[in-house]
């Protein structure tokens, strides 16, 4: 069987300088996986590169044993917060309606059936009863929720999530992993950027922990062991100690 | 009042000049409403600005070697555009100084051509506009761009939404964001070279960004948007034309005050983003608290 995601000696510089070194790993077809490590492991960077948003330096990626360009359409990729214009006059539904532009093609506008599509993924978020606002009116997580709608509205196979917890609600949070959890259900694969460790093992099943270099990628409670994190926390000692993690030097 | 709006008409029924002046500046006022939109979605106020005033030396020379006004407006819009790109990707000079840099020596190379090999008379006329010197070469021009510009945004509307919205997304499913990008710079320059004689190229650039702002704050749909700014660029052709002839004024002047005017209409009473309303929900709620 193909791996959903194989990427091979990935190396990436930001701003001249090589944030990603030497990553190799491979995601099987449903996996939930998460992507984590201090501030400026390059967590953000790989997902990027791996997407060929930013340009690498080397390495090789591959979708089903496929070159990237083969599957850009099925990939659904769901930018950090701060990356969006808040003021842009759009509405929620018609945010949601963009997930289906991919697959539409030049010149086509959608359809009936791409608005009620629209309209069932929005309700998949719970965000339904808010389906003419515009999208600065929001929260923080229901903001996250309709861009969540957005990707499932893409039918993608692939789902890359950047930061999707990062300062929003509870609630909204909840939502959010129960839909990855279905998506992972019905078969997709999905990468999340993330960065609070203390829910990292309820939330995926694997796990990729970076600090530049690939520490460990593996089962949840495998990557999740003292000795492992304090690898690529080893700068930030006095952040562990609370939690009990005994650091020797 | 009544009377110089009888006239108006009159002239209008009489004069040939006239009608060709109304026609192209409506036009002008309709393609610059939409491409505006576009551009101050995208944060290219400032680049709207910059490329409308470095058409200049590619106008003047076009002039000398008495070949068409848009190859070499769109040839110097273009070079500084990628110029403006070269400079703030390849140095820790920023971007808004590029545009300074950049657009402002465009300008000054275009002033000193036109100097060298003309009157001064010209000069005006390009810098500032002389609508009622429309002639019929010119109309069809700007009808031809005015075409060009509804075409393609009808075209591509979808992918112009996307890539100006989320441009990262545009980029991940295969959008080439670059290319629309500098597709969009080429427009810009030929909606200049079609404003020329409206407004001039020192006023386009209100034309492009003050319909546009205006109706970004009465909707919160960007196909309404469009509609929207052509509407209010239709508008301020018309009351600014009519001023012009009236008063015998510049007519980019009094079209850019009109449309200046819209938009302090819309600044102070839109009811969703006016600063009235504002104010008094305000104060509303304050009283509320109060009791």
């Amino acid at each position: 069987m193909k791996h959903a995601l194989e990427i091979e000696r990935l190396f990436v510089s930001y701003l001249g300088n090589q944030v990603v070194k030497d990553i190799t790993f491979s995601v099987e077809k449903g996996s939930l996986v998460g992507i984590i490590g201090p501030n400026g492991a390059g967590k953000s960077t790989l997902m990027k590169a791996a997407l060929n948003l930013i340009s690498k330096d080397k390495g090789v990626v591959k979708i089903f044993g496929e070159p990237l360009k083969n599957w850009k359409k099925n990939i659904a990729y769901v930018p950090q917060r701060s990356n969006i214009d808040w003021d842009f006059p759009i509405t929620v539904i018609d945010v949601v309606l963009l997930g289906t532009y991919p697959k539409l093609g030049l010149f086509k506008r959608p359809s009936k059936s791409d608005k009620e599509w629209a309209e069932e993924c929005l309700k998949k978020v719970g965000m339904e009863n808010f389906s003419s606002r515009q999208i600065g009116e929001l929260s923080g997580g229901q903001q996250q929720r309709v861009f969540l709608a957005r990707a499932l509205a893409q039918k993608a196979e692939l789902f890359f999530l950047d930061e999707p917890f990062v300062g929003i609600d509870v609630a909204s949070e909840e939502t959010i992993i129960q839909i990855l959890r279905e998506l992972k259900k019905e078969g997709k694969t999905i990468l999340v950027v993330h960065h609070d460790l203390s829910k990292a093992e309820s939330y995926f099943d694997h796990l990729l922990l970076l600090n530049q270099h690939m520490i460990r990628y593996g089962a949840s409670e495998e990557v999740l062991q003292p000795e492992v994190i304090t690898k690529a926390y080893a700068n930030q000692f006095s952040f562990l100690q609370p939690k009990g993690v005994e650091v020797t030097s | 009042m009544k009377m110089n709006m009888i006239d108006f008409f009159e002239a209008l029924f009489q004069y040939e000049f006239l009608q060709k002046a109304l026609f192209t500046s409506v036009m002008v006022g309709i393609i610059c409403g939409i491409v505006g939109c576009f551009i101050i979605l995208r944060g290219m106020s400032l680049m709207g600005d910059a490329i409308s005033h470095a058409v200049l030396p590619g106008v003047a020379i076009s002039y000398m070697l008495g070949i068409s006004f848009f190859l070499g407006a769109v040839i110097t819009g273009v070079l500084t555009a990628i110029g403006i790109g070269y400079v703030s990707q390849n140095s820790r000079i920023k971007h808004d100084m590029a545009i300074g840099i950049m657009f402002t020596s465009m300008f000054a190379v275009g002033i000193v051509i036109i100097t060298l090999m003309k009157s001064s008379a010209d000069l005006y006329h390009i810098l500032f506009g002389n609508v009622l010197a429309v002639r019929m070469s010119d109309m069809w021009i700007t009808v031809g761009i005015g075409v060009l510009v509804i075409g393609l945004v009808t075209l591509f509307y979808k992918e112009l939404l996307v890539s100006t919205f989320d441009p990262t997304m545009a980029q991940s499913y295969g959008l080439p964001n670059k290319w629309i990008h500098y597709a969009l710079m080429v427009v810009l320059t030929m909606v200049t070279v079609a404003s020329l004689q409206t407004v001039g190229i020192v006023l386009v650039v209100a034309m492009l960004i003050t319909p546009a702002a205006t109706a970004y704050l009465l909707t919160n749909r960007l196909s309404v948007m469009i509609y929207l700014a052509a509407l209010f660029g239709i508008i301020a052709s018309l009351f600014g034309l009519y001023f012009s002839f009236i008063y015998n004024l510049a007519s980019g002047a009094t079209i850019v005050l009109v449309s200046a005017f819209l938009f302090a209409m819309a600044f102070f009473f839109s009811p969703s983003q006016g600063l009235l309303w504002k104010a008094l929900k305000a104060r509303k709620n304050r009283a509320e608290l109060m009791q």
